[in-house]
């Protein structure tokens, strides 16, 4: 764990591309050669162990990196993208990967909590933390619009329906002069009990970017994020869940309530979208639609399949990837989509449970199949 | 309101309709003899598109000038080109995914789409902004009243109308058409009888991508204009029109394209606020068809195994 944080770290700090090209590669071969000399499973066994520990060594982690790189905005800038992309595919991830509702509109709720966030801090004064939860709100009630036709249709017949809203969103967005139309809005920074995000902080002649504050912000919500996914995972709810997504007309012969468990999960995704989105919104100071288009939401999608469907850890090492790779690498910058969508179908070729594929179920700590 | 005018919208959402058609065809193609949805197919559109517009630049630089010619050459070209495209698509990423779940096939095919897009926009020269396409049609126009016939527009509505045709011939009316309704039917009992399921299923996949093509063509010839967006766009019309016509019903995909071309020029001329809301409107309606039609207008026939 300190070894990734610490070439994590280093990564963020190298600005030379060769110097990059070279660490990444170093990377990748790192984990092969531990693959190879079978050094990874006692680790994931013993990481499966412990979760908890995992998981607070992964939030010390996180929390170096932002001391480290404390006064550098641009870095903070991306971690804080990082981790709010984090929480988006979170939601993705229950509801492609625990109940099986498809959703290629993630990019759109996206952008709702975002543009709830725009307005509702330049026209009124609401708290800004209630702005967050409006935010999740507005992205689960818009989505609850697309409710019914996403009752209604399977496979294929559903995928249009939330493709057909990704578009609409985006054309009504580009259109509507309220919004600002292609132009978009800017975005007022986040005030708590008058204490604005948006100035620097000083503590003993110690300049620290504002970003910090956003960062710690979006962590909390990350790490609030993570414990009910992982809790609903395990609870009964997720095994409701996973019983729909694996046979739908088997589940409904045993008495679950398709619709139920579908709706919640459909709107408890798009709430946690919405929510990273709000915030997200505030960060960056300002949206457009250009930013909240179809081939975002495959870039969300892609993340999720990379990570491996179902599994939150996966989720997270592949936002990881997904988000600094090309940020660091200038080189790629243009061809990004190209290689986001290349990543995902050698691994759907070559891999199809993703990098780090959802765990069994387990019910007695320490035994193995 | 006058009825010139009237007709001059009925010939535009013709016109959208039959490019909406062809692509949608494609898509109940692929669905029907392999129950997939290839995604790439629109983008296929663009390649194609570009493909001619490659050939075009390629004629004019040795010299050929003739309309006729050149036209013949692009769609010859545009097509070919296509075509083995396809067919290389379902040979490398459709069939290995088989066994799959539905949703891998669709993800990969999504993707191969960004990747053909992608590909276009960064490696044709200056591929990221529009292109002019040739004008090769004759452009003579028939004014009745308000209502002005294009030359050019008659002569693409009547080309799409004949394709379909060839299309609907084709596949009730010869061997090949037999053998494709057959793996479309009950791929074990094709393989008993001895249809050769792979040529079958890339055949098929040629077919569909030339149609495809042929969209393109017609999208270029009758805008004058390609860009590499085209195809996203068209490919997720197409996948519309051919979802609310029912998949697996080449009608269906007919009407659907022909339906959501009408929506869009209702919804440009008949709705009071801005035409920019056609889009919208025309993807709303769309949604809502799914909520009261959840697998089409001519819906497929689905047995639930209960």
């Amino acid at each position: 764990m300190v070894l990734v944080t610490a070439f994590l770290i280093i990564l963020l700090r190298v600005e030379n591309q060769k110097a990059i090209i070279a660490l990444l590669a170093l990377g990748i071969g790192a984990v092969i050669a531990a693959n190879r000399l079978g050094l990874l499973k006692p680790v994931a066994h013993s990481f499966s162990e412990r979760e908890d520990a995992l998981g607070l060594l992964a939030i010390v982690a996180t929390l170096a990196v932002g001391v480290v790189f404390h006064e550098d905005h641009f870095v903070l800038l991306l971690v804080c993208t990082v981790v709010l992309y984090t929480v988006a595919t979170l939601g993705l991830s229950i509801q492609f990967g625990y109940a099986g509702v498809l959703n290629f509109a993630g990019a759109s709720f996206f952008g709702i909590g975002a543009y709830t966030a725009a307005v509702l801090n330049q026209h009124t004064a609401v708290p800004h933390l209630l702005v967050l939860l409006i935010g999740g709100l507005m992205a689960a009630l818009i989505g609850s619009l697309l409710l019914l036709p996403v009752l209604r249709t399977r496979g294929h017949y559903a995928a249009v329906v939330t493709i057909a809203f990704a578009l609409l969103f985006k054309t009504f967005l580009e259109v509507n002069d309220v919004l600002g139309g292609p132009q978009g809005l800017q975005v007022r920074g986040m005030t708590i009990l008058g204490w604005s995000f948006n100035d620097n902080i000083e503590i003993g002649g110690v300049e620290l970017s504002f970003y910090l504050n956003y960062f710690v912000m979006s962590m909390m919500i990350m790490v609030l994020a993570f414990v009910v996914v992982r809790r609903l995972e395990r609870s009964w709810i997720g095994l409701n869940l996973d019983a729909l997504r694996l046979d739908e007309t088997a589940a409904g012969c045993f008495g679950l309530n398709i619709v139920r468990w579908k709706i919640t999960a459909f709107l408890l995704g798009n709430f946690l979208i919405g929510v990273a989105g709000t915030l997200h919104g505030m960060v960056v100071g300002f949206v457009q639609p250009n930013n909240y288009t179809f081939a975002d939401s495959l870039v969300l999608v892609s993340i999720l399949l990379l990570g491996g469907i179902g599994n939150p850890w996966g989720v997270a090492v592949a936002t990881v990837i997904v988000v600094i790779v090309p940020e660091k690498l200038q080189v790629i910058q243009e061809y990004r989509f190209m290689l986001y969508a290349a990543l995902v179908m050698m691994v759907l070729l070559f891999r199809p449970e993703g990098l780090l594929p959802r765990p069994v179920r387990r019910y007695f700590p320490g035994w193995r199949p | 309101m006058d009825l010139g005018l009237v007709a001059q919208y009925t010939m535009n959402g013709l016109m959208l309709g039959m490019m909406y058609a062809l692509v949608a065809v494609g898509f109940t193609l692929f669905f029907g003899v392999l129950d997939v949805i290839k995604f790439s197919h629109g983008d296929v559109l663009t390649v194609g598109a570009f493909t001619a517009l490659a050939s075009f630049i390629g004629l004019q630089s040795i010299g050929l000038t003739s309309d006729a010619v050149e036209l013949l050459a692009m769609l010859v070209a545009a097509l070919g080109a296509m075509a083995l495209l396809g067919a290389f698509i379902a040979r490398a990423f459709i069939l290995p995914l088989r066994s799959a779940p539905a949703l891998n096939t669709l993800l990969i095919t999504l993707m191969l789409g960004t990747v053909l897009r992608e590909a276009v926009r960064l490696f044709y020269p200056d591929g990221a902004n529009p292109k002019p396409f040739p004008r090769l049609l004759p452009a003579d126009s028939i004014n009745i009243g308000n209502f002005n016939l294009r030359l050019d527009n008659a002569i693409l509505l009547t080309a799409g109308a004949l394709v379909i045709v060839g299309l609907q011939f084709l596949l009730n009316r010869t061997k090949l058409g037999l053998a494709i309704r057959a793996v479309a039917q009950d791929e074990e009992t094709a393989k008993t009888m001895g249809v050769n399921f792979n040529a079958i299923v890339l055949i098929t996949f040629a077919i569909g991508s030339a149609l495809a093509a042929f969209a393109g063509l017609m999208n270029g010839l009758y805008y004058n204009e390609i860009n590499f967006g085209i195809g996203l766009y068209l490919g997720v019309v197409g996948f519309s029109a051919a979802i609310i016509g029912g998949l697996g019903s080449i009608y269906g995909a007919i009407l659907g394209g022909f339906l959501f071309a009408g929506l869009q020029t209702i919804g440009a001329v008949a709705l009071p606020f801005a035409s920019a809301y056609k889009d919208v409107f025309a993807f709303a309606v769309v949604i809502a068809l799914m909520a009261w039609r959840p697998t089409g207008l001519i819906p497929e026939k689905l047995s639930e195994r209960v």
